[in-house]
């Protein structure tokens, strides 16, 4: 009888112990992943003028709240892709004379077309739209 | 040091407090001497160097302000308006830097000596925590200075804690405090070196002094097995600790030096939208699993070779800690004589991917 007492408070002590534990973790846990703070979408952007990147060259865009990275080839086209390299997440830059993008962080090479073509990046770059209306450069977002 | 035993103020103390069993411990303590000794030393240096840790950063807390806006700016009027600012900046780093280096060496010293060997197990374990969250300090108070630098070591650091399998994505967003390192990191990043890690730390630092302390200083194998005779040994107090302070004056020697005449340079403030600085580089204790990262193929039997990275040092971090406890054919590891090869091939395997991260 004394022991049944005696485990049946064990039993609450060990079933309340685990209960306020749960209690305590999932508001703190739950506190701690950050809430999504809703944005305008961003589905086109206007990027400035054609003369303002000069040939061969390249910029960095906010799009929303991705970096974009828009580059003027030699032959006058231009490619957007996202910045963001797919492989630690470092913004990549254009490396003109080799006419290839690249990301300092860990060598990974990209061609203009944002396919990986050496060093550690698992995935090409997603691409943007680029379009010229009226003299003014406007990237897109690509619909699937 | 009977003159202080016979003092007034220890036996008023001591009618209150029995302190029968420290004075025991710093009458009776003693150290060996052997051609080893040298390392004993190791700890002690890496202890001061987190004594000055915690001093220069409660200096640099009264003028660091933790946001995006203002922690650089905060940093550069430390270097240029506060008197001696620039100094106490220099030491943090300085220190930060030897502290983790002294911290190594320690380690590896306790592993040749085999000084982690039963009944030492839970000091070789606390003391690899230790070193860990070392590490999480170097790592969280990188970011702080909120420079180019320090915000893409940041980026990829958090963005490797992503590449964990199941909980790795969920983990990255409570670490960055969003999706991507911005002032919500900072504040995270903040909290995280100047309350939870310095408190972990503290706990561990008691519990794995207690246990020295309480065990006694480790003798060597060569040592155990020489004839009473002609084993020498010194007293804890004050011998060693005189030493130890010797040693604890020139380490303080040297990093005024270094603070002094090899500033740590402060660089751009970070930007979110351009381009990660060509020939970035880590702190040099995580180079090794950089230049690593760097080598593996983006994919490898059939995972991404930075999860397979990322598995594949975690899997070393718990095997070595749990050193001690291992058994193979019925025998500890540190019992047999490969071990020793295992310490050295990590060893150099660290040297040289950090050499190459550095010339490559």
């Amino acid at each position: 009888m004394k022991s049944n007492r005696r485990s049946f408070i064990n039993l609450l002590l060990g079933v309340g112990s685990i209960g306020a534990l749960a209690a305590t973790l999932y508001p703190i846990l739950s506190y701690l992943i950050p809430p999504k703070i809703r944005e305008p979408k961003v589905t086109a952007l206007k990027a400035g003028k054609v003369d303002d990147l000069k040939l061969n060259s390249a910029k960095i865009i906010r799009f929303g709240r991705v970096p974009v990275i828009l580059i003027r080839a030699d032959s006058g086209q231009y490619f957007a892709l996202s910045a963001t390299c797919t492989h630690l997440e470092c913004i990549v830059q254009y490396e003109s004379s080799r006419k290839q993008i690249i990301c300092a962080c860990h060598n990974g090479v990209y061609d203009l077309s944002g396919r990986n073509v050496s060093g550690p990046p698992p995935r090409p770059l997603d691409e943007y739209l680029v379009h010229v209306i009226d003299n003014e450069v406007i990237i897109a977002e690509r619909k699937v | 040091m009977n003159h202080f035993f016979n003092s007034k103020m220890y036996r008023w103390l001591d009618e209150r407090l029995d302190l029968e069993p420290v004075k025991n411990l710093i009458v009776h303590k003693t150290v060996p001497v052997h051609k080893h000794t040298l390392w004993y030393y190791l700890g002690g240096v890496t202890l001061f160097l987190f004594f000055i840790q915690v001093f220069t950063g409660i200096l640099l807390l009264m003028y660091y302000q933790p946001t995006e806006d203002t922690a650089y700016e905060s940093i550069q009027f430390i270097l240029n308006k506060v008197h001696f600012g620039w100094l106490i900046r220099n030491i943090h780093s300085w220190g930060a830097n030897l502290m983790i280096f002294f911290a190594f060496v320690h380690m590896f010293s306790v592993f040749f000596t085999r000084a982690y060997e039963k009944p030492r197990e839970l000091t070789w374990v606390s003391g690899f925590i230790l070193l860990v969250l070392a590490m999480a300090f170097g790592f969280s108070g990188y970011l702080l200075p909120w420079n180019e630098l320090s915000f893409f070591a940041t980026k990829v650091g958090t963005d490797i804690v992503g590449t964990i399998p199941l909980i790795g994505e969920k983990l990255k967003i409570i670490i960055r405090g969003g999706d991507d390192v911005s002032g919500a990191t900072l504040s995270r990043f903040f909290g995280l070196h100047v309350a939870i890690l310095p408190a972990l730390f503290t706990m561990l630092l008691a519990l794995h002094l207690s246990l020295v302390q309480r065990q006694g200083v480790s003798e060597p194998w060569f040592f155990k097995m020489l004839p009473e005779i002609k084993k020498r040994y010194i007293s804890f107090f004050p011998d060693f600790v005189m030493r130890d302070m010797l040693l604890w004056l020139i380490i303080n020697l040297i990093i005024l030096s270094l603070a002094v005449f090899y500033p740590w340079n402060l660089g751009l403030k970070a930007d979110p939208l351009s381009s990660a600085p060509l020939g970035i580089k880590p702190e040099w204790y995580f180079m090794f699993m950089f230049q690593t990262l760097k080598f593996l193929p983006p994919h490898l039997l059939g995972i991404e070779g930075e999860t397979l990275g990322v598995l594949f040092f975690g899997l070393v971090a718990i095997l070595w800690m749990m050193l001690p406890f291992i058994k193979i054919k019925n025998k500890f590891l540190y019992q047999h004589r490969f071990t020793p090869l295992l310490g050295i091939l990590g060893l150099v395997f660290i040297i040289v991917m950090t050499i190459l991260g550095y010339i490559l």
